[in-house]
């Protein structure tokens, strides 16, 4: 019965998302308020009744309800609780569905935290937050209803692949979903900004707190899901380039550029009709991930099961999202206008230039990952597509955006003094050079240029906050009021420019100077690794609660006396029939130590690869800083969406 | 002119969404290589080069890191010691320890094998992903590509038609 009742929960959702998706646009055009109001209810109810749906599927996967397709086809009856319960997206059809979870309860949050919104505006947002809505709730329920039985039921479930059973990868897609869907909102707010053909500062102000949460969870997502591929894969490695990591790239950069114009479009109101185009592009880019990996386009390690008719479908959703939004774009963006005018040395243009670097990055990745359908279509040439691709094409295109960046919160707004800019940054250059020259010093020129650009911007956005504080300059208590009365915005923006830095350090200190050895072991044998003594005592047999394992004992000595010990797993799930590698790490924040065991071999002994990884946890960690860096904006007082509605009200309660 | 500018968003969207369109029809595992009807590509890595290939054959392009090359490994075995078939091996992106502990393993069904460390040889080839097998005729000429994991479906419906058996 659940599974019925969560199934006429989405198609009565499916009815109210149709509701909201006409009538407030009908009544913002005509000045009807009830049916503008309308439109908040509505949003509220659609999220009640997803809700309702998520619910009943995620108890259908508690309880091992196998009567339900997508169970039996994902789930196990010894599968441990936590990941009966993330299995309920770890699939293509409940994935959907926490998909829509999110969708809606953006929605309902434009809905209750949006009063302060022009009613008509809010009206409109809320009607294209619909549209979307409509358009993912009919592909659920038309291709991929999560709720069909199958009879008789079978009597266990085909249990769900064990890479995906960890808890980093438990948590990876909600954050990600987070991300991708939260960018719907910036998406809804261009096109009801375009359909009234009036951006202003105002706008700017809103799209931003909600482009920054999106961002932080698709930072903290595109994180957890690189950590994941470090410690599970077993090869060491923690990107890819593989086409879903792209395609949760490609959003990332273009929302990290629409962070940065909505400031300018905010403060300066620059750079308008552009950051209009890049939230279209941003959320777009979501779709497109959506379609790439629902689709069956590309093959690749982690594609959901895959099938023609919901490639269609997709398409077609994101032909009418994107190209309806474009094509409104075209018809109404010259009467938005680009903007104020400004100097290209000043705030503005170090802004414009992020952008132009981000949003040809973007293009590059985007390039990349859809060589293989433009060969297809062109039956052109061939180039390998895969990191030699990205590491000649994105690294340094990246390039000066990073220099850039210690350099452009330093401007001023519409006319900047770049000497003084760069005169006041000569810590951050002294650092840089120290960085670059101990690098050197190793013999490694790649090294070089990475950390010092890692230097450069950290030393820089705390010269930046140094600044700002008149740190050394001015008597202790200025500085401290100065300190308390910093916006939340700038302290955010220091941060996140902080967490750049400290992942490309991490990225180039553990590309630079890894070190790796694979050798077969025998009990008693050791080797030398990064200083280090490893031993191999030999491998246990245990049993976990749905595989059994090779459990090595490995261990670490430092001058013979012994350190730590690893325990690298090779484990058999029999219920999918697969191995999976489970990495022993031992990390001190400055380096990992990596062990991973493969097969035995009689006479050779058992495969042992070790690794040094220096600063590799750097790159977790500076990603971390960059999310709490967006949080901190978000809570900054001008951002919080129900403060200026509240000093609207007081006035008149006083 | 300045309205053109704004429409330029829309016009590649368009292109892209035409060939999105494309792409969809076709099995992603069947993705037609340029390189078929031509002879192999000319590409030289330690232990393998063109110079090296005598067809009939086929050359499998896999990696020890690859667990759908894993997979495929015991038919590749069968086709080189039952039924006869000649095969080269490309290690893909492999560092070659890591490559002859895995054929130490699993056993070597190759004539020979190329060490491609840095994935040159994989761009001559146009490899889109590990693993894939060609099929080359006599003459040495490509004339199928298959990608992903063999079967013994697809080695009796289309490999061994392709080798001329």
């Amino acid at each position: 019965m659940t599974a019925e009742l969560g199934h006429f929960a989405l198609a009565l959702a499916l009815g109210l998302a149709l509701l909201q998706a006409t009538l407030p646009l009908y009544g913002a055009a005509r000045a009807r308020p009830a049916l503008m109001e309308l439109a908040r209810h509505t949003a509220i109810g659609q999220f009640i009744l997803v809700a309702i749906a998520f619910g009943a599927l995620a108890r259908a996967y508690v309880m091992s309800d196998f009567s339900v397709a997508a169970v039996a086809q994902n789930s196990h009856s010894l599968k441990p609780l936590l990941y009966r319960m993330t299995g309920v997206w770890g699939n293509h059809e409940g994935s959907l569905l926490l998909w829509l979870l999110i969708l809606t309860l953006f929605g309902a949050m434009v809905a209750m935290f949006g009063g302060s919104l022009r009613k008509a505006f809010q009206a409109r947002v809320l009607a294209v937050q619909a549209m979307i809505g409509t358009g993912f709730l009919a592909f659920t329920l038309l291709t991929s209803n999560p709720f069909a039985r199958v009879w008789p039921p079978p009597l266990d479930g085909a249990g769900l692949n064990p890479l995906l059973q960890d808890p980093g990868l438990a948590f990876h897609p909600p954050l990600l979903y987070f991300g991708y869907v939260g960018l719907s909102v910036a998406f809804s707010f261009a096109v009801a900004a375009l359909i009234e053909g009036r951006v202003d500062r105002a706008w700017a102000r809103w799209v931003r707190p909600w482009t920054l949460a999106a961002w932080a969870g698709l930072t903290a997502g595109i994180a957890l899901g690189s950590w994941w591929a470090y410690y599970e894969l077993g090869w060491g490695g923690f990107w890819f380039w593989d086409p879903v990591e792209n395609a949760s790239f490609m959003p990332w950069l273009a929302a990290t550029a629409l962070l940065h114009s909505a400031i300018a479009a905010e403060r300066r109101e620059a750079l308008r009709s552009w950051t209009v185009l890049l939230a279209i592009v941003a959320f777009s880019l979501s779709l497109l991930g959506a379609f790439l990996v629902r689709s069956g386009v590309l093959t690749s390690v982690h594609a959901f099961a895959t099938d023609p008719e919901r490639g269609v479908f997709i398409l077609l959703l994101l032909g009418i999202a994107t190209g309806g939004a474009l094509a409104l774009y075209a018809w109404r963006a010259p009467a938005v206008g680009t903007g104020v005018p400004f100097r290209p040395v000043s705030r503005e243009g170090a802004l414009l230039l992020n952008n132009l670097v981000l949003v040809t990055a973007c293009a590059t990745v985007l390039l990349g990952t859809l060589y293989p359908l433009f060969l297809d279509a062109l039956d052109a040439g061939k180039v390998s597509v895969g990191p030699p691709y990205f590491a000649a094409t994105f690294v340094p295109l990246v390039a000066p955006a990073l220099v850039a960046m210690a350099v452009g919160p330093m401007l001023a707004w519409k006319r900047g003094d770049l000497a003084g800019a760069l005169g006041r940054l000569w810590l951050a250059a002294l650092g840089a050079a120290l960085a670059a020259g101990a690098a050197l010093a190793y013999g490694e020129t790649l090294a070089a240029l990475g950390l010092a650009a890692a230097a450069w911007i950290g030393l820089g956005a705390l010269v930046e906050w140094g600044e700002r504080l008149r740190l050394g300059r001015a008597p202790v208590e200025e500085v401290r009021r100065r300190a308390r009365s910093m916006p939340r915005g700038a302290w955010g923006a220091g941060l996140a420019h902080l967490g750049v830095a400290v992942v490309v350090a991490g990225i180039t200190a553990s590309q630079c100077f890894q070190s790796e050895l694979i050798l077969a072991m025998k009990p008693g044998d050791s080797a030398r690794i990064a200083g280090y003594e490893i031993r191999f005592d030999g491998v246990s047999r245990i049993q976990g609660p749905n595989y059994r394992a090779d459990r090595a004992t490995l261990s670490v000595l430092d001058d013979g006396a012994p350190l730590a010990v690893l325990g690298p797993e090779r484990r058999f799930y029999p219920v999918e029939r697969q191995h999976t590698t489970e990495a022993a790490i031992r990390t001190t924040f400055l380096a990992d130590l990596y062990a991973v065991i493969g097969e035995d071999d009689a006479q050779a002994g058992r495969t042992v690869r070790l690794y040094h990884n220096p600063l590799v946890p750097w790159i977790w960690i500076g990603a971390i800083v960059m999310a709490l860096g967006a949080l901190l904006s978000l809570s900054d007082r001008r951002l919080r969406l129900a403060v200026p509605a509240r000093r609207r009200r007081q006035p008149a309660t006083a | 002119m300045r309205r053109l500018l704004f429409l330029l968003p829309l016009a590649i969207f368009a292109a892209l969404a035409v060939w999105l369109y494309a792409g969809l029809g076709g099995d992603p595992a069947r993705i037609p290589s340029p390189l078929v009807g031509r002879p192999a590509p000319a590409f030289a890595v330690n232990g393998l080069a063109t110079g090296d290939l005598e067809g009939p054959a086929l050359v499998n392009i896999f990696a020890s890191w690859c667990v759908p090359c894993r997979a495929e490994h015991p038919l590749l075995a069968h086709l080189a010691e039952e039924e006869g078939v000649v095969i080269y091996g490309i290690a893909y992106k492999d560092k070659p320890g890591n490559t002859n502990a895995f054929l130490a393993e699993l056993g070597n069904p190759f004539r020979k094998v190329g060490y491609d460390e840095d994935g040159r040889a994989g761009v001559e080839w146009g490899v889109t992903g590990v693993p894939e097998t060609f099929v080359l005729d006599a003459e040495g000429v490509v004339v199928l590509k298959h990608t992903g994991p063999l079967t013994p479906d697809a080695v009796r419906r289309d490999l061994l038609p392709a080798l001329g058996r």
